[in-house]
């Protein structure tokens, strides 16, 4: 895999609360089109990763390179501008707007127009917005209120949003749970499908194991903050330690729905 | 030498009293997470109170016994606004948490005049501490030394309250984490009831401790809140430790600013607030705080730009209104005039509270530094009108500049706190800097030129502002900043994450606003053909967040119909009774327990249920990506 050209280097990460090690000595690679999924039981460290990627979170120490650039220790909408997107695993989206907007709202931003007062939002990239929701199978939730969508949709519309700046790499925290089993397939067929057209680097975590070992390209497994396996999904499944732990957590492979 | 040394004694000693009341609002905030506003009124009614318990007692232990019953004595009121008003309003967001304890504070200040007049009281001199000691040569009062002595007495037994006795353990578990406690099994009601009794007691001990200092009187109750204010923004709210800290720093920079600055010494208490706020925004033993709970606008259906029948109802309503001056006399006009200018003053609050979710408690500093800057360039560079009221807006812009920068470093109670003591800092210039405001005299006869002159010129030319400006600020709302500033809003999180820099959008609205608000004083400045610190005042602030919060917080024009209801009334009610105060502050709890979405977003919610069984087919409709207008 080090052969591979990088798109995302990240080297020694560590983080901290308190007396939690919350990640400890994570490194790892994301090439340009690769379906990189980061697995491991609640409170293993996934989403603290994903924040110190785009910067959410400060780390305590190691490197985060993006092409070639060190983006260690930058604001996340600086990390944005550079191209990644993420989705949250709570969801995050502006309730007092309708889906369509919310899209817009990121392309603004994309097209640096954010300080334009005079001309309407109304007219501004409806195209492109509808487009983007488009891809994500929400054409016909565009002029809904953003608050009364289900949870499921959320996490779309947070797919839509994450695309729009053109992104090179795409952090996706949790991106199907709240999801009918139909519906993730779905949309990790249709996350895998932009990948591969557009080179864009995925990496994302998932406790839905028939969604990560479909899709994915290769596995990290985080267990208390550390990497205790990687690999290819057939050699993930294999490898006792995961077994262990996943067992140990009370976790089936192929079952692995208890997560709330 | 000697000087200086009493000089810092004297601040030692104004610092328990600001401790004692500030230590109060932390405490309750640690637990309740409600900044209490009315803390102040409380300061002040434990000074009345124990004016008039210490005037009946006799003798020494009279009076220390009077001090202590009044203190008890508002603690019991404290008790009851707790369980009679703030039980109903905890899961509020925290904008209507702060007004109505705001409601509460004004209605105190008329009832405070109405039981015990308007005049100053001084009270008596404590038994014991009636004389004073010589130090270094000079006299300090007895009563400072004991004072000073208080201060960290009190810190003492409070540290000894929250470490040995079981009540205090809980609540310092409820102020790390409230769930928690809540799942312990805790009657959390009491517990609330009983910490918000301790915090007001501390606050109208501090306020009955002052009597044999300082005179009682009806205005020491935002003297005080905004000191407290600035003490717990610099020491962190929530925290004792620097509750104290910064009540010494605080009263130590007032005791020596006089003598460095003696017009203006309210700035160096402002610098350094200024430089904790950049160095560590939480105050210096603060923590950070959680994003606020909630934002205004979680409940509503997203805005939309006006439709082709709303637009020309409002061409109809600004025609109907510039007929006005055919029927109106001139009374009716001046009073016309003043609505429209209020209507601005509403418009720029709602633009940064409601679209941007920052509600400012000062924000009359901004109208207030137009007024006067058309008042300078009118009397002082003697300017054309139509110039000064083209420039005096800028004093506005710049102010905000200023002051926007450091206060959209915070937000939510912080923000409040942060914009009500700027406010209050503005006022004390003018107020303070006699050679170049006026002092308390203001400046006189700022007259409009022939062509505004007469109600019905000045009424048009008003009228004309307001529609511009509120129709600017609209287009604003739907503009791609507004959107980028509603969603800072909505999600911060989400904001920063779609490469959003949330702070300078913020500083931008507030910029904007500010200018807005200094516009409305510019002309209200020649309505009224003269300036006043009153134009900055703390009322004006409250009066322009009434108008909001009246018309609806979560509505687009909700402001505009506030200010016009808001300002017809109270002009009403100024000339119908003395307790305007009283009457406002009773509507503004009003509406914030029983009437939260105001007259706008009433509408809204009726219009939208009589739409029900046909709103489906339109959301249907709608929802079709046709690229419609
Ligand atoms: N802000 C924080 N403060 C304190 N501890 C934290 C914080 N964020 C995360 N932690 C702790 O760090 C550890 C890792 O949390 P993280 O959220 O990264 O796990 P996760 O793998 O995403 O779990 P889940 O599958 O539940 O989402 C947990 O023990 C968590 O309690
Ligand atoms: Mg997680």
């Amino acid at each position: 895999m080090s052969e591979a050209p990088r798109l995302l280097f990240v080297e020694g990460l560590n983080k901290s609360y308190g007396g939690v090690h919350a990640v400890r000595n994570v490194s790892f690679s994301v090439a340009p089109g690769e379906i990189l999924a980061l697995i491991g039981p609640n409170g293993a460290g996934k989403t603290t990763c994903f924040n110190m990627l785009n910067g959410q979170t400060p780390a305590d120490s190691g490197r985060v390179v993006l092409r070639g650039q060190d983006i260690s220790g930058k604001q996340p909408r600086e990390v944005w501008r550079l191209g990644v997107g993420r989705t949250f695993q709570i969801t995050a989206t502006y309730s007092s707007m309708t889906v369509r907007e919310n899209v817009q709202v990121a392309l603004i931003s994309f097209q640096s127009k954010l300080f334009s007062m005079l001309n309407a939002t109304q007219r501004f990239a409806n195209d492109e917005a509808d487009r983007l929701l488009g891809l994500v199978g929400m054409e016909g939730y565009a002029a809904r209120p953003c608050g009364e969508l289900a949870y499921g949709d959320l996490k779309r519309l947070e797919l839509a949003i994450a695309l729009a700046n053109d992104p090179k790499l795409l952090l996706m925290d949790e991106p199907t749970a709240g999801m009918a089993p139909r519906e993730r397939v779905e949309l990790m067929r249709l996350t895998a499908q932009i990948a591969r057209e557009k080179e864009i680097g995925v990496l994302f975590t998932e406790h839905d194991m028939d969604v990560v070992f479909e899709h994915a390209d290769r596995i990290i497994v985080l267990n208390r903050g550390a990497i205790i396996s990687e690999g290819s999904p057939d050699q993930v499944r294999n490898d006792p330690q995961v077994k262990a732990v996943y067992l140990g957590d009370g976790l089936v492979f192929g079952h692995a729905e208890a997560h709330a | 030498m000697g000087f200086y040394i009493v000089q810092f004694l004297t601040g030692l000693a104004s610092a328990s009293a600001l401790f004692l009341v500030a230590s109060g609002l932390s405490i309750i905030f640690g637990v309740t997470r409600i900044v209490n506003f009315a803390h102040g009124a409380f300061y002040m009614l434990g000074a009345y109170v124990a004016f008039t318990l210490t005037e009946r007692l006799s003798g020494a232990f009279g009076f220390w016994g009077g001090i202590v019953l009044a203190a008890l004595a508002v603690a019991i009121i404290g008790v009851l606004v707790e369980m009679l008003l703030l039980r109903r309003i905890y899961s509020s967001p925290e904008l209507f948490q702060l007004l109505a304890t705001f409601g509460l504070t004004l209605m105190v200040e008329d009832l405070v005049v109405l039981i015990w007049g308007p005049d100053d009281l001084l009270g008596r001199r404590a038994p014991g501490f009636r004389g004073a000691v010589e130090m270094f040569g000079q006299n300090v009062p007895s009563y400072d030394l004991f004072m000073i002595v208080l201060g960290p007495v009190v810190l003492g037994i409070l540290w000894l309250l929250f470490h040995r006795t079981r009540w205090g353990i809980l609540v310092r578990a409820a102020t790390q984490d409230r769930d928690m406690v809540a799942a312990l099994g805790v009657n959390q009601k009491w517990l609330f009831t009983s910490v918000f009794g301790a915090g007001v007691f501390l606050a109208a001990l501090g306020g009955a401790l002052q009597i044999p200092r300082d005179a009682v009187h009806h205005a020491l109750d935002l003297r005080i809140i905004v000191e407290v204010f600035v003490v717990v923004v610099i020491g962190g709210l929530g925290s004792i430790t620097g509750a104290f800290v910064a009540a010494v720093l605080v009263a130590e920079l007032n005791a020596f600013g006089i003598l460095v600055f003696p017009k203006i010494s309210i700035i160096l208490v402002f610098l350094v607030m200024a430089v904790v706020l950049i160095v560590r925004p939480w105050g210096l033993f603060g923590k950070p705080e959680a994003a606020a709970r909630k934002t205004p606008g979680l409940s509503v259906r997203p805005w939309q730009p006006l439709s082709q029948n709303e637009r020309i109802a409002f061409a109809v309503g600004v025609v109907l209104a510039a007929l006005l001056p055919l029927i109106a006399g001139n009374y009716a006009l001046a009073v016309g005039a003043e609505i429209a200018i209020f209507v601005i003053f509403a418009a720029s609050l709602h633009f940064l509270m409601s679209v941007g979710g920052l509600a400012s408690f000062g924000h009359a500093a901004y109208f207030g530094l137009g007024a006067y800057g058309v008042a300078f360039l009118a009397k002082i560079a003697g300017l054309p009108m139509i110039v000064c009221l083209a420039l005096g807006p800028l004093l506005g812009l710049f102010g905000a500049a200023i002051f926007g920068f450091f206060a959209i470093q915070l937000s939510g109670v912080y923000f409040a706190m942060l914009t009500l003591a700027f406010a209050q800092i503005v006022w004390s210039i003018a107020f303070q800097w006699v050679p170049v405001t006026g002092g308390d005299n203001g400046i006189l006869s700022i007259w409009p030129e022939t062509w505004a002159a007469g109600p019905a010129r000045f009424y048009w030319l008003s009228l004309a502002v307001a529609v511009a400006v509120v129709g600017l600020l609209r287009v604003i709302v739907f503009s791609p900043f507004g959107y980028a500033l509603r969603g800072t809003r909505d999600s911060l999180l989400r904001s920063e994450s779609i490469g959003i820099d949330a702070k300078r959008i913020q500083w931008t609205a507030f910029v904007i606003a500010g200018t807005a608000a200094g516009i409305g004083g510019s002309l209200f400045a020649y309505l009224k053909g003269s300036v006043f610190p009153d134009n900055i005042g703390i009322g004006l602030s409250v009066d322009a967040l009434v108008m909001v919060l009246l018309g609806g917080v979560e509505t687009v024009s909700g402001a505009v119909v506030g200010a016009i209801v808001f300002k017809a009334l109270s002009i009403w009610l100024v000339s119908q009774t003395d307790w305007s105060k009283l009457i406002l502050g009773g509507v503004i709890v009003l509406i914030v327990v029983a009437f939260p979405k105001g007259i706008v977003g009433m509408i809204e919610t009726w219009r939208a249920r009589s739409d029900a069984p046909s709103s489906k087919s339109a959301a249907l409709a709608a929802s079709q990506p046709e690229g419609a207008e």
